[in-house]
């Protein structure tokens, strides 16, 4: 047994865990701060892209250096190039985050509309996606990865209908262009929240059972498969 | 050029004790293919049943089929003509300390009865530049004995005595596992030029050396062959659990 390895690997666990508790944060705090028209919530987020910025880099460095040093294989190899790939999908929900706060204190400014989209259930829908795909790296399990995947119809569905009914909107009602092109907006970035929820969760099935299922490469079962008799 | 090898139901004994139980393998001509596994799994075994040197230990026996192309190995073939088709390279290097370097290559040759002179001299220096050891030694080569080479120009120059009979298929037992990483690197290129010519046969116990070299690898344990497949499956996602546990360093 490689002990000093084994360490390394749950050390790189922790920091993707830390790291993915930040970027959910971010995305929960800027949908409150969109539904809220909550100043104070915008700012959280962007204070917080720092600390998500620095964890990723964290992440990479620790992660080249278990590459470098101890050669890791099979599972582990798998491991590795899937929490660097996670990592940078989280830090880009991060950015999204951000970008949703940059927004919002924009709509601040502007006097507040009735608009016919409902922003707050596709955040819902969103940060669900980004827990449980979380949750499939924290489990190990695809199955819970594979939910995911599903879910992103679900939300690309939303951010098309938002799109229709604020257009509508803006060409029926033009003095409210800005707000519900603000919205339209934040559509569109809760939507890229839910693209990288997909990653990471292609990324899990991907170290869990050595399949890639992007971009509809390969269709797997994601059932847990009955192993080859084990040594001990 | 290389040939195939096909191994059907092979188990090899030391006396009453069992090393390698039902081994079945086909390995491709002109590939490397590597053998893995912990001290003890058979691996070594079963490379040295390839070329008749495991029946060499007193009581040692071995039932099942081997060929080597369309070459029963196990069949009325003798070992010395099984030989010449099959060359091997062991874990220490092993010139012939009193034999200068052209000799060490040429021994092979000369001992079925060679003599051509001019034509010598062209497998001799064919063979030391297929083991990238010519330009090292071709200014000293009646001069200087194999001995006095380094390590690795040693490792080289047994590869050259292997190749000089111009065998199909060139079996390397840990070859790299006295050298170092400089020398290493240089046997690994040429194992990666030899397999136009080779069918390759590498046991190690280096397992990103397998991953660099060989296209496919096997894994024994216990003697059994537990897995057998393309190296970057084994290496990225094998089949059994303990193929998986050995290659992430889980035990052995």
């Amino acid at each position: 047994m490689r002990t000093r390895f084994q360490q390394q690997m749950e050390e790189l666990r922790e920091k993707l865990l830390r790291m993915g508790g930040l970027a959910e944060l971010a995305v929960d705090r800027a949908c409150q701060a969109y539904t809220e028209r909550d100043l104070t919530r915008c700012q959280l987020v962007l204070e917080n892209e720092s600390l998500i910025n620095a964890a990723e880099r964290e992440i990479d460095e620790l992660a080249f250096d278990i590459l470098a040093t101890q050669q890791p294989a099979a599972v582990d190899l798998r491991f590795i190039l899937a929490v660097t790939k996670i990592n940078a999908d989280l830090e880009r929900v991060g950015d999204q985050a951000v970008n949703i706060a940059e927004r919002v204190m924009d709509m601040i400014e502007l006097p507040a509309v009735e608009l016919p989209v409902d922003i707050p259930r596709m955040a819902t829908a969103v940060s669900a996606m980004v827990r449980r795909a979380l949750e499939s790296f924290v489990e190990g399990k695809a199955e819970l990865a594979q939910a995911v995947l599903e879910m992103d119809h679900v939300v690309d569905r939303m951010r098309d209908e938002a799109f229709i009914v604020l257009v509508r909107r803006m060409n029926e009602e033009p003095q409210v262009t800005q707000q519900a092109l603000d919205a339209l907006l934040v559509a569109r970035n809760l939507e890229r929240v839910a693209d990288h929820s997909t990653n990471i969760a292609e990324d899990v099935i991907f170290w869990v059972l050595g399949a890639d299922v992007r971009h509809h490469a390969q269709s797997v079962s994601v059932a847990p498969a009955p192993r080859s008799e084990s040594a001990h | 050029m290389g040939v195939g090898i096909t191994v059907e139901r092979l188990n090899a004994f030391y006396g009453k004790t069992q090393a390698l139980f039902d081994i079945n393998i086909s390995v491709l001509a002109n590939h490397a293919t590597a053998l893995i596994g912990p001290s003890g799994c058979g691996k070594s075994t079963f490379i040295r049943c390839l070329n008749r040197m495991h029946e060499t230990i007193p009581e040692a026996r071995v039932e099942g089929t081997v060929r080597i192309g369309d070459f029963s190995v196990y069949n009325g073939t003798s070992a010395t003509q099984l030989r010449r088709r099959v060359g091997m390279v062991f874990q220490k290097a092993n010139p012939f300390p009193t034999m200068s370097i052209y000799d060490n290559v040429a021994a092979g040759l000369k001992l079925n009865g060679f003599r051509k002179r001019k034509e010598l001299n062209e497998i001799v220096e064919r063979s030391l530049r297929s083991s990238a050891l010519f330009d090292e030694v071709k200014d000293f080569l009646h001069k200087k004995s194999g001995a006095s080479l380094s390590g690795g120009q040693q490792q080289r120059l047994c590869i050259a005595r292997a190749l000089a009979v111009q065998p199909e298929v060139l079996l390397m037992d840990e070859p790299c596992s006295a050298l170092d990483p400089i020398s290493t690197g240089k046997i690994e290129e040429l194992i990666f030029q030899l397999k136009e010519q080779y069918t390759i046969v590498i046991v190690t116990h280096n397992m990103q050396q397998a991953a660099r070299v060989a296209e496919f690898t096997g894994f024994f344990l216990l003697g059994k062959m537990i897995e057998f497949d393309k190296t970057e499956k084994v290496f990225t996602n094998p089949s059994d659990k303990r193929t998986e546990d050995y290659v992430t360093g889980r035990f052995g």
